[in-house]
């Protein structure tokens, strides 16, 4: 007798599935962070050098020096960047985004933003330290021309400098480049200093919003640098994914002509999993490179291999003469052990590839981790629910929807 | 199951012929390694210090022109010759690490001449980072093959821990045998290819492993025929799962290769490889190391007398 509750439950499991990604995924693909060589953008690793031979590379300088790229990077007019910093010198920088002017921003960052008042015999009389904090800004000139402001956190200071200098020259360098060499006419009392040249508005801001970021505190080699053209990015994305829709749709076709109607299900479950799978990746807040979309339909196929291990040995026990329903215990059991063994071994082996791995080696391993579990959430269980409201529905009672002929079932 | 079965369902002794496949992977292992060591790895940009420059010009261009300019930007370099792929795309390589300073200046001046759709993409490497990464990639690896063992020896028996791994060995020198016999260019992706496999040959290797575990079982082993019997009934058991699960994957690794990004064109290329190998270890490597271990462990206990069994 044909039970129509379970092959509605089987019909409402499906449907709501259908409706969970046809109306979400757009969202969740669109939430997702693509990596500099999907979406453009460019990758730095910076090995940090002291700037005074005695002075130690420890975590501390390391955050340090992190942070102040960060600052950098953020006056660049770029948010979220990501930025590691690797031990024992390194400091990597990534920023995935169209806009952001590449080079700009690499001399930005680089920028080791020393201040200096220097005396005309060279004498350093004030640095940057001795700014007031946000003691930089931007003022105008009398023509109205953009100067930046700088106030001196000890007016003290100033004042003595000042005094002791009075008619004489007082450069202010950055980075041992001099921006302006007045003539001191007053001692000055307030604390209050300028520099002219010719800004324009965007360029005094910036300069005023450097020296208030602070210099760096140690000197930024570039030792390796990715960039990606934004064009070039989206033709890698648009290939790969596309090269994807071919792989899968080869996948579908194959599973539904060697195994049909358990075929269709593995169909339907790898769906879900390729689903879940960007849901989980947009939950780890993880970015997707392009050997990670090639990782990723790697997996597919391996997440197929699990119904196939499964769907084999059913067809087994259906032609060893057992009953669609006994065939369908046995193998669904018999091939789990299987199943478990083989994804616990490799998950022993990401563990191991994230312990000891560096950083692209770890992303790598975490993504694979991940499809292996998804893939036991719905190519093992997902896919035997949906197959055992079939088969319990008592609708199918033919090998055939098995992928097995008549001929080939022995005896008992 | 009947016995008679489990003689229709061997088609080819694969035991009996184990040292052929022995001989076969032998040749091209140390056919590989001859070409590694007397030519070396075709080592891409990421193992050598220098400059990659790919530029994408969209639209026909002529890549003397492009060279012309290179020349004229970035004087007193070294660099290949500019070669053309894909969508109206070019690449060249330069010898020595270039300034950001003069790509900036090369890519204005194509722009001029292309139009304002010109972009580059520019990889400058130090070969130590590189280096490091692939020191790393191998000690974790490693690491990861004693957990395997492990695992299998807790699992299954010591013997299989062992075979497995011999095949994983396997399935990681094939890609780097042939991918130096073909001159193919060697980069960071390999090693994510490298790992894939890995991934795939230890899952390969375990579902037959599996199913001699359960054959051991039910069937009998006492004699050196019987288990050379049983591992045959258990490799055509579980073949055409093997060629099915190796054909799945094999086809989106050949869409890849086909169809994807030409930056991941060698990945998939060595997926392939590792994917074929991974299959063919599986069976006729890693199943037939175990058998030879096997006999060899029982033709010892024969002479001296061992109560328990292994």
């Amino acid at each position: 007798m044909i039970k129509w509750g379970r092959f509605l439950l089987f019909l409402v499991v499906v449907g709501m599935l259908a409706t969970l990604i046809t109306t979400t995924t757009q969202q969740v693909a669109g939430n997702i962070r693509l990596g500099l060589d999907l979406q453009g953008g460019f990758e730095i690793l910076y090995v940090v050098e002291p700037l005074e031979p005695n002075q130690q590379v420890d975590m501390e300088l390391l955050k340090a020096t992190a942070g102040m790229v960060e600052k950098r990077v953020n006056i660049g007019g770029v948010t979220e960047p990501v930025i590691e910093t690797e031990l024992p010198n390194r400091i990597r920088v990534k920023i995935a985004s169209e806009k952001a002017n590449q080079d700009e921003l690499r001399e930005l960052i680089g920028k080791p933003a020393v201040l200096e008042f220097r005396d005309e015999n060279g004498n350093v009389l004030l640095r940057g330290s001795d700014l007031a904090s946000g003691g930089a800004g931007v003022g105008y000139d009398d023509l109205k021309r953009p100067v930046v402001t700088l106030k001196i956190s000890d007016p003290k200071k100033l004042e003595d400098i000042t005094r002791a200098n009075l008619g004489k020259p007082m450069a202010i360098y950055l980075d041992d480049n001099m921006l302006t060499n007045p003539v001191i006419q007053n001692v000055i009392t307030g604390g209050n200093a300028q520099i002219f040249g010719n800004f324009t508005q965007e360029s005094a801001q910036e300069l005023a919003d450097i020296l208030n970021s602070g210099a760096l505190p140690a000197k930024l080699i570039e030792k390796q640098v990715t960039s990606v053209g934004a064009s070039l990015g989206t033709l890698a994305l648009q290939k790969t994914i596309y090269a994807g829709y071919v792989g899968a749709a080869l996948i579908i076709v194959f599973m539904l002509v060697v195994y049909r109607l358990p075929g269709l299900i593995a169909n339907i479950t790898l769906v879900a999993f390729t689903y879940f799978c960007l849901v989980v990746l947009d939950w780890m807040d993880a970015t997707l490179t392009l050997p990670g979309i090639a990782g990723f339909i790697l997996s597919v196929g391996m997440a197929v291999d699990a119904n196939i291990i499964t769907y084999e040995r059913i067809q087994e026990e259906i032609r060893s003469g057992k009953t669609i329903l006994s065939a369908f215990r046995a193998g669904e059991r018999r091939s789990l052990i299987t199943i478990i063994d083989a994804h616990v071994t490799t998950l022993i082996a990401t563990a191991v590839l994230f312990y000891f791995g560096t950083s692209s080696i770890q992303g790598f391993a975490i993504v694979l981790a991940m499809t292996l579990i998804v893939s036991v959430i719905t190519n093992v269980f997902g896919s035997r629910f949906l197959l055992w409201l079939l088969v319990r529905s008592n609708m199918i009672k033919k090998p055939f929807w098995f992928g097995v002929k008549e001929s080939e079932i022995g005896e008992l | 199951m009947s016995s008679k079965r489990h003689e229709d369902i061997v088609k080819f002794d694969i035991v009996k012929n184990r040292r052929k496949f022995f001989l076969f992977s032998g040749i091209i292992l140390v056919l590989g390694l001859l070409v590694t060591l007397f030519m070396g790895l075709n080592l891409g940009v990421d193992f050598k210090a220098g400059t990659r420059l790919d530029i994408y010009i969209g639209k026909e261009f002529n890549p003397s022109d492009v060279e012309q300019l290179i020349k004229q930007h970035v004087p007193d370099t070294v660099f290949t010759p500019v070669t053309p792929y894909g969508d109206h795309q070019a690449q060249t390589r330069f010898d020595q690490t270039v300034d950001a300073e003069k790509l900036k200046s090369l890519e204005k001046a194509l722009k001029e001449k292309y139009g304002p759709q010109v972009t580059k993409q520019e990889a400058t490497v130090d070969p130590s980072i590189a280096r490091e990464l692939v020191r790393k990639a191998a000690i974790a690896v490693s690491i990861a093959g004693v957990g395997i063992i492990v695992y299998i020896a807790i699992r299954f028996q010591l013997l299989f821990g062992i075979a497995c791994i011999i095949g994983l060995i396997h399935d990681v020198l094939v890609p780097i045998a042939l991918f130096s016999v073909f001159r193919l260019e060697v980069d960071l992706t390999f090693i994510a290819a490298i790992l894939t496999i890995v991934g795939y040959s230890i899952n390969d290797t375990i579902v037959i492993f599996d199913r001699i575990r359960e054959n051991l079982r039910t069937m009998k082993s006492k004699t050196v025929e019987d288990l050379e019997h049983l591992v045959n009934v258990s490799l055509w058991q579980t073949m055409r799962r093997s060629i099915f699960t190796v054909a799945t994957v094999f086809f989106t690794a050949l869409a890849l290769a086909a169809l994807g990004s030409e930056s991941i064109r060698n990945f998939s290329l060595a997926l392939i490889f590792g994917l074929v190998s991974g299959t063919y270890s599986s069976i006729f490597i890693a199943a037939q190391v175990w058998v030879a271990l096997k006999e060899r462990e029982m033709k010892k206990k024969r002479f001296s007398p061992a109560p328990n069994e292994g």
